[in-house]
């Protein structure tokens, strides 16, 4: 071998053995990575609770893990009785209204009196199946319908909020017996699949009651949510809706409707989950004007930043009649119809259905005060009534505009007293509308539970019809990216999505009933005026040259 | 042929660079009040307030400028000729009659355009900017007194209805010294010249 061959080879071997742990790397990896074999868990958490003595199981029931959970987590219970997940219940402190499930109507099932063992499928407890539910007994707390990470655990729809104890078919579905010792050694944090199995899932299925949550939200594209997408930030529920104690910040009885706080930080009153607690109160670049950011004074950030309703790629519900149900087949089934999309448009139990998806939302002013017609409280039955609707007016500096899903109802009333009535929908006996199918039987049943159950004092006078009804949805969630955002013309134009919103004037929107035909015929006139006056010119021009 | 200096080079220049802005005023302004779709609005109002700012620089030098040359007696409105002026052209025009009215540099214009220039500087005029200030600094001003005297859509309504007076006296401004000359385009010669030529003396 020559010498500079030798060389060569020498120099090869020293960069091949220099490079070998860069080269044994795999791209990306950090070698910090290799040393932690141990479960990622471990990252989050300084308690494994597979090594709990307590939760090696079996569990014969939810009461009893919650028994064995709370041998560690001694105030978990108390925190968790205070929370309007457990309470149903909700003193708004500026309407002085008494609202949450016990006690707010709605116009999708109407209300949870006589039906608590069908609703409580959604309560963060056992057993809460009617007006004598226990609201001190700690064991009836459900920590596992948070706290599952498993994916595994879920509550029986008719099972008083039980999982089922073993496989069962509810409508179609099965509902497969969860593993409690399983799903207790593996809890953690609340996820997208934890809130999202009962607020995904409002009013009876998935996207059908808020139209801005539905399961899409679980892994959704970017353009469908830029926080909770894996491709922006991976948010879950619970990075804008923060729990202290078991209680979370955000609610729709009672919404910061205008942020003023500014951008949390440790030691100042956080306002999250608003816009404005991560996004300040000047969001936008200034460029030439700051008049984007001046809008931040009067429209609400979801106003432009959720252009529509339902974006995900699923159709929420947007129309209820209840004067339809009823209808049966001849095996007494109630009848399902649906539509070429395969939504649910009429159903026996139910009535009948109207759906819409990535649709405008209808914009109101709104101070953050959600007030209800209640049970006993007088309406109009000869225009809609309005079951809930946003307060605020253009007049109040603490009122901004907002987005809300409008959904239009058909539901009972009394036309004697002139209110509004629940029903008795689910239940074991006939005066249950399910089981019946009788209005005077499941109302008169459903005011005496309401009464019982402390909801109202009113009556059911014995005669009932129905009546148009109306709710208002606040739209907060499917952020779109912001090229997605409105544009400018969405509202400053003479048809745009503000047409009908009372309130100041919008350039480009408004116009002065005289100024526009006075200025116009003006400038008609002018221009006539002067063709006229040059065309006169120019004609005794020509006839006096030619 | 003698030919005269009317206008320096400083008011050829103020005149069409004002001439346009003030277009591209009107042409964005009116895309904003929604009355047509060109530019799109976000295009629109950005151009209408870069305008503006450039309007309201040249018109500060215009003014300095005015003052200090004395040229603001230019536009001081007189009656006397006035009734002249206006049977000119409302008949004489027609049957080729002298104009009654002769251009010198210290009197550029005749009694009719005093006026109608005189009401463009102090009344359209201030009327576009200090109701375009107030739309454009709104947020300054919101909440306070003087939205209680004075409500955010009346501003809006001055702005929009002082720019009506502009369309108006522009195409009145356009046709006059566009095409009343004599020849028809000799006001418009002189205003890129500046200078007068000798045969209008003759009348």
């Amino acid at each position: 071998m020559s010498r500079p061959l030798v060389c060569s080879f020498l120099l090869g071997i020293m960069l091949t053995l220099l490079m070998a742990p860069v080269l044994a790397q795999e791209p990306g990896q950090s070698p910090a990575a290799d040393t932690l074999d141990a479960p990622t868990m471990l990252l989050e958490s300084t308690a494994d609770h597979r090594k709990f003595e307590q939760l090696s199981g079996p569990f014969e029931s939810g009461p009893d893990v919650t028994r064995a959970c709370l041998e560690c987590h001694t105030e978990a219970a108390l925190q968790v009785h205070r929370s309007i997940h457990w309470t149903w219940e909700y003193d708004q402190p500026e309407t002085g209204q008494k609202l949450g499930k016990r006690f707010a109507l709605n116009n999708l099932c109407l209300g949870i009196a006589g039906s608590e063992e069908r609703c409580s499928s959604c309560h963060t407890g056992y057993d809460f199946d009617g007006a004598d539910f226990d609201f001190t007994a700690e064991e009836k707390v459900d920590c596992l319908v948070c706290h599952d990470t498993t994916g595994t655990y879920v509550k029986f729809p008719v099972g008083g909020g039980h999982p089922p104890a073993e496989d069962r078919v509810f409508r179609g579905t099965l509902f497969k017996a969860p593993d409690l010792a399983e799903v207790a050694q593996n809890v953690g944090k609340t996820s997208r699949e934890t809130c999202g199995s009962c607020h995904f899932e409002g009013g009876g299925g998935d996207a059908v009651k808020h139209g801005d949550l539905d399961s899409t939200l679980l892994s959704p594209a970017h353009s469908v949510d830029v926080h909770m997408s894996p491709d922006g930030l991976d948010f879950s529920c619970s990075t804008c809706h923060e729990f202290s104690g078991h209680i979370q910040e955000g609610s729709r009885y009672h919404v910061t409707a205008k942020a003023e706080g500014g951008i949390s930080v440790p030691g100042r009153e956080s306002e999250r989950p608003s816009c404005e607690s991560c996004h300040g109160t000047e969001p936008h670049d200034t460029r030439i004007h700051d008049k984007l950011n001046q809008h931040v004074e009067r429209i609400a950030c979801q106003t432009c930043h959720v252009p529509e309703i339902a974006r995900g790629g699923m159709p929420t519900k947007i129309s209820w009649d209840w004067s339809t149900a009823g209808e049966r087949d001849e095996d007494g089934r109630p009848i399902v119809r649906k539509d070429q999309q395969g939504n649910v448009i009429y159903d026996g139990m139910k009535g009948s259905f109207g759906w819409d998806e990535d649709y405008p939302p209808l914009y109101r002013w709104f101070d953050g005060n959600m007030r209800y017609t209640l049970l006993g409280d007088r309406i109009d039955p000869g225009q809609p009534v309005e079951v809930n609707f946003p307060e605020g007016s253009p007049d109040d500096p603490r009122a901004r505009i907002w987005p809300f899903k409008v959904m239009e109802g058909r539901q009972p009333y009394d036309t004697q007293f002139e209110t509004l009535l629940l029903a008795h929908l689910f239940g074991r006996d006939d005066n249950a509308f399910w089981r019946g199918y009788d209005w005077d039987k499941a109302i008169t049943s459903g005011m005496a539970e309401a009464r019982r159950a402390g909801q109202t004092d009113a009556t059911y006078s014995g005669s009932f019809d129905f009546v148009d009804t109306r709710m208002y949805w606040p739209v907060n969630h499917m952020v779109a990216p912001k090229e997605q955002a409105l544009s400018c013309e969405s509202c400053h134009s003479t048809d745009g999505r503000l047409a009908d919103l009372p309130g100041p004037y919008i350039p480009g929107r408004d116009r002065h009933p005289w100024i526009e035909p006075i200025g116009w015929t003006a400038v008609i006139l002018t221009l006539l005026g002067v063709l006229g006056h040059g065309g006169v010119r120019y004609w005794l021009h020509r006839r006096r040259y030619h | 042929m003698s030919s005269v200096r009317i206008f320096t080079l400083y008011e050829r220049f103020w005149h069409w660079s004002q001439a346009v802005l003030i277009f591209g005023l009107l042409l964005t302004g009116f895309e904003i009040h929604g009355t047509y779709g060109l530019l799109g609005y976000n295009t629109a109002f950005s151009i209408h307030i870069v305008l503006a700012w450039a309007l309201i620089v040249l018109w500060a030098f215009t003014i300095f400028w005015h003052v200090v040359t004395g040229e603001w007696r230019q536009y001081v409105p007189t009656h006397r000729g006035m009734l002249a002026v206006m049977m000119y052209y409302a008949y004489g025009i027609f049957s080729g009659e002298a104009k009654p009215y002769t251009q010198t540099p210290a009197s550029k214009h005749n009694p009719l355009q005093r006026m109608a220039y005189f009401s463009f500087k102090a009344a359209i005029a201030p009327a576009l900017w200090i109701s375009g200030l107030l739309l454009l600094f709104y947020a300054a001003w919101r909440g306070t007194a003087l939205e209680g005297l004075l409500p955010f859509a009346t501003v809006a309504y001055v702005h929009v209805a002082a720019a009506f007076g502009l369309l108006v006296f522009i195409i009145g401004h356009v046709y006059m010294a566009g095409t009343t000359g004599d020849p028809w385009y000799a006001y418009l010669k002189s205003m890129f010249t500046g200078k007068k030529e000798g045969r209008s003396d003759s009348h």
